[in-house]
């Protein structure tokens, strides 16, 4: 050992270098990193939102809703192909994850089956005459139409796909600070937005499904009809956002939806001054709307989001061209708002927040000044500890090992990327505390040889020779643990076990080879007889 | 200098006897368990039993708010929330004019919803608030981070007893994962005892000593091995005697720099990390502790195989602790 490798000396001096230079970065004011030249790496640590601040929001998919959706759709569709044979039927519902009804005469059973079985549903792709649904019978003349687990299971994933490109793409549209966006296991979607930014607002931007559409008033639909809660088929009740207690009784059936929207922007109504979202519908959706605005004039239409009524004005003339105006009470933001959320179009799935982390830009500011406060005086403590215990040149040598490893860990961090949280800086800390344990177990076997009488150069070869099986199998066991926290599942305990992770590396490289080179170098150029520390 | 460096004055070798003590230190350390154990579990509420759960693993929202520099007025809060159902807890937070808000929304409410009226109501109420943090754990979420902790401390104990079994055999891992399960249980008291929150960082301050604790058996365990290969006739008590005072100093000063660190952060870490840098400054030093008396013994108990050529000439006769 103590003729040194040269290999070993490229590598400490290259780690040692290279640390530097991913470290200097963080020491570098703004505009000084900005002027640096092409070749210099430029990136600082990445702080964790607990550290700068910002909100993460967990939110899951809500695939029970999508399913109800598409079967309650489904239940439509069911009534109009028995219809249209002329089979009669009673108990149409939906009830939990199927369709179920009761058709009136056992003769036609038979023929609804077969209706039912070509109609509704999609064909299953991959499988040739196969469908995403089964139909099929029960006792009573009952019949039971439910989702092919797989194929629902296909569109729930595909839907959350749609969820985050249309999410991303409201993001884009509020012009903000880019959150990151991804997808957690099967039906999770992760959103981190750092800074100032308001989480409550990025809730709403977020979390609204946005389904927008024109439904006709049912005006037949009697007052105490309503107010008693009696729908008639085909009919929804539906509640106003306007406020007024006032429910509105609409035909299922919507004439146009959003999805037919080309451009939606906010405006001032010219005559009242109210802010307003002026809208174009695209060829298809113009043309519907002309054509019911047209056969309605005098009646109603809803304009309904999310399943409530924003306005409902009647129509006074047929509205060709294809293009409107929604008045709801709107302010200029929440016109702005709605807005957005229109060109960004509907969530196919409504979503909802199962977990939110918000921390405030001061709190993250205090976090960071805590995190290094303890950092230096945690850090200054052990090496006044080990320049006691060990002395000047050997303790020293360890402290010049811990400064080795300290610039390689935040240049590794740095340089990855990875992102630092505060319990990661708690890790930061006690991997450096304890790498010194590896200079002491080395130190302490050097010790133990040389009280067992082997000369001075023995004693240091086998100090190293020995002291790494421990310090391999010591250092393993973080790593094991590290490893498991990765999988806890919440990004301040990973940013802790990364940091762990990183440093037991580190460690391992600067404790034994920086120490071996710069004890080696100290052998050569001081040619000692005793060992300082024993 | 007659002082410095420290390690000239420390004692070169140190004779005592641990395993002469491990009668009265496991009698002592299997009552320690019990009662963590019982503070652990009792009263039996789940999901954590007797330990000041937190929102990571009973869901609910913490909120700090704060009126700083003018000083929070609780009864308004408690008035702003009136009717929501919300049985919040309003306590002082870490600065004037701060205050921590729990609360869980009513079952089956939007979670997120909810909070967004608290904040409406408390900014009407209150004037000028601020919000300087909010955590909001919906109840999937909360199941599945508790069970995914548990089974994350269950893995980490037998990852490190497969390492070990693997490295040396299987009496040591056995030894190492008995002293493991004592540091685990004892932590848990701790944190009973302490009322520290028990939430995420707290599982992860626990699989941290899980590490550390690991890292000091196979120290000891190390220096055993290799004092068993030398010394083939001494009797196992006297090597495991032996070892331990060898490895003493080493322990000592690398438990030193741990709690040096650790104390700092405890001091000036701020709240967060409070909790965590107790829990593992008990760890280091019950990890150190039972290193010595918990994982040695126990590998008495089972007994070691100590070389072929050895057991021909010596039946060993395995020392019993109990």
């Amino acid at each position: 050992m103590m003729n040194l490798a040269r290999w070993k000396v490229v590598l400490v001096v290259l780690a040692t270098v290279l640390g530097a230079l991913f470290t200097l970065p963080n020491l570098l004011p703004a505009n000084v990193r900005d002027g640096l030249p092409g070749f210099m790496p430029k990136n600082t640590l990445h702080l964790g939102l607990d550290l700068q601040g910002g909100s993460d929001l967990l939110y899951s998919v809500d695939t029970v809703a999508l399913r109800n959706e598409r079967l309650t759709n489904m239940a439509e569709d069911v009534r109009t192909t028995l219809r249209d044979k002329q089979i009669a039927f009673t108990d149409l519902a939906v009830n939990g994850p199927e369709i179920g009804l009761r058709i009136t005469d056992p003769a036609q059973a038979n023929d609804a089956l077969n209706a039912l079985r070509t109609t509704v549903g999609a064909p299953l792709a991959g499988t040739p005459g196969g469908r995403d649904v089964t139909v099929s019978t029960a006792p009573d003349q009952r019949l039971r139409i439910a989702f092919v687990p797989e194929a629902f299971d296909a569109e729930a994933s595909k839907a959350v796909e749609q969820n985050i490109e249309v999410i991303r793409r409201r993001i884009d549209q509020m012009g903000t600070k880019e959150p990151q966006i991804d997808r957690r296991g099967k039906n999770r979607i992760d959103i981190q937005a750092a800074g100032e930014s308001d989480p409550e607002k990025l809730k709403a931007i977020i979390g609204q499904t946005a389904k927008l559409t024109f439904q006709m008033v049912d005006e037949q639909a009697s007052p105490e009809d309503i107010a008693a809660g009696r729908v008639p088929p085909g009919d929804e009740l539906l509640a106003s956002t306007d406020g007024s207690a006032a429910n509105y009784v609409v035909r299922k059936r919507s004439v146009v939806t959003g999805e037919m929207l080309t451009n939606a922007q906010p405006g001032f109504d010219q005559q009242t001054g109210q802010s307003v979202v002026t809208f174009r519908f695209n060829g298809i959706g113009a043309r519907r709307f002309g054509d019911a605005t047209r056969q309605n004039i005098g009646k109603r239409f809803a304009i309904v989001l999310d399943k409530k009524v924003i306005s409902a004005p009647v129509i006074e003339t047929a509205i060709a061209g294809g293009s409107g105006q929604i008045h709801g009470h709107f302010t200029p933001e929440s016109a702005n708002e709605l807005s957005v959320l229109l060109r960004a179009g509907a969530l196919p799935a409504p979503m909802k927040v199962e977990q939110q982390r918000t921390v405030g830009a001061e709190l993250g500011a205090d976090a960071v000044k805590a995190g290094a406060t303890s950092a230096i005086v945690g850090l200054v403590a052990t090496m006044v500890f080990m320049l006691l215990i060990y002395g000047v040149l050997f303790g020293g040598i360890s402290l010049i090992a811990l400064a080795v490893n300290a610039v390689m860990i935040v240049g590794v961090m740095s340089f990855t990327q990875a992102t630092l949280t505060l319990p990661g800086i708690a890790g930061l800390i006690l991997t450096l505390a304890v790498a010194v344990d590896a200079n002491v177990l080395i130190y302490e076997r050097m010790r133990d040889e040389l009280r067992a009488g082997r000369k001075l150069i023995d004693s240091m070869e086998a100090g190293f020779a020995r002291a790494w099986g421990t310090i391999f199998d010591a250092n393993m066991t973080h790593i094991f643990s590290a490893l498991i926290m990765f999988n806890l599942g919440s990004g301040p305990v990973k940013g802790f076990a990364w940091t762990l992770s990183v440093g037991v590396l580190t460690t391992v490289f600067s404790a034994v080879l920086v120490t071996q080179v710069l004890l080696a170098w100290w052998f050569k150029a001081a040619r000692p007889k005793t060992l300082p520390i024993a | 200098m007659k002082f410095w460096p420290l390690i000239k004055v420390l004692p070169v070798r140190t004779h005592f006897r641990f395993v002469r003590l491990a009668r009265v230190f496991a009698t002592l350390s299997v009552l320690a368990i019990a009662g963590s154990l019982f503070l652990t579990l009792y009263p039996f509420k789940p999901p954590c039993g007797g330990l000041a759960c937190g929102i990571d693993f009973k869901g609910g929202t913490v909120m700090e708010v704060t009126t700083a520099p003018k000083p929070i007025d609780a009864a308004k809060v408690h008035a702003a929330l009136a009717g929501m159902n919300l049985h919040e807890v309003v306590q002082p937070g870490g600065s004037v004019g701060s205050a921590l808000l729990r609360f869980e929304a009513p079952n089956g409410s939007d979670i997120s919803a909810t909070v967004t009226q608290v904040q409406a109501r408390l900014k009407q109420s209150l004037g000028a608030v601020r919000f300087v943090s909010t955590d909001v754990v919906g109840p999937t979420v909360s199941g599945e981070l508790l069970s995914s902790g548990l089974v994350g401390l269950g893995v980490a104990i037998l990852a490190m007893l497969l390492y070990i079994w693997f490295r040396f055999e299987l009496q040591f891992g056995l030894g190492a994962v008995a002293a493991l399960f004592h540091d685990v249980f004892l932590t848990f008291g701790l944190i009973a005892v302490m009322r520290i929150e028990f939430n995420l960082q707290a599982v992860a301050a626990i699989l941290t000593i899980i590490g550390y604790s690991m890292n000091d058996t196979v120290v000891v365990f190390d220096r055993f091995r290799e004092n068993l290969r030398k010394f083939k006739s001494m009797p196992l008590a006297d090597v495991i005697d032996m070892s331990i005072n060898e490895m003493l100093t080493r322990t000592i000063i690398t438990s030193m720099t741990a709690v040096l660190a650790l104390v700092a952060l405890a001091v000036f870490g701020g709240p967060t990390l409070y909790g965590l840098s107790v829990i593992m400054l008990f760890g280091i030093a019950i990890g150190t502790y039972s290193s010595i008396y918990i994982a040695a013994p126990v590998i008495m108990l089972w007994g070691v195989k100590r070389g072929v050529e050895d057991e021909a000439a010596e039946p060993l006769k395995p020392v019993n602790v109990r």
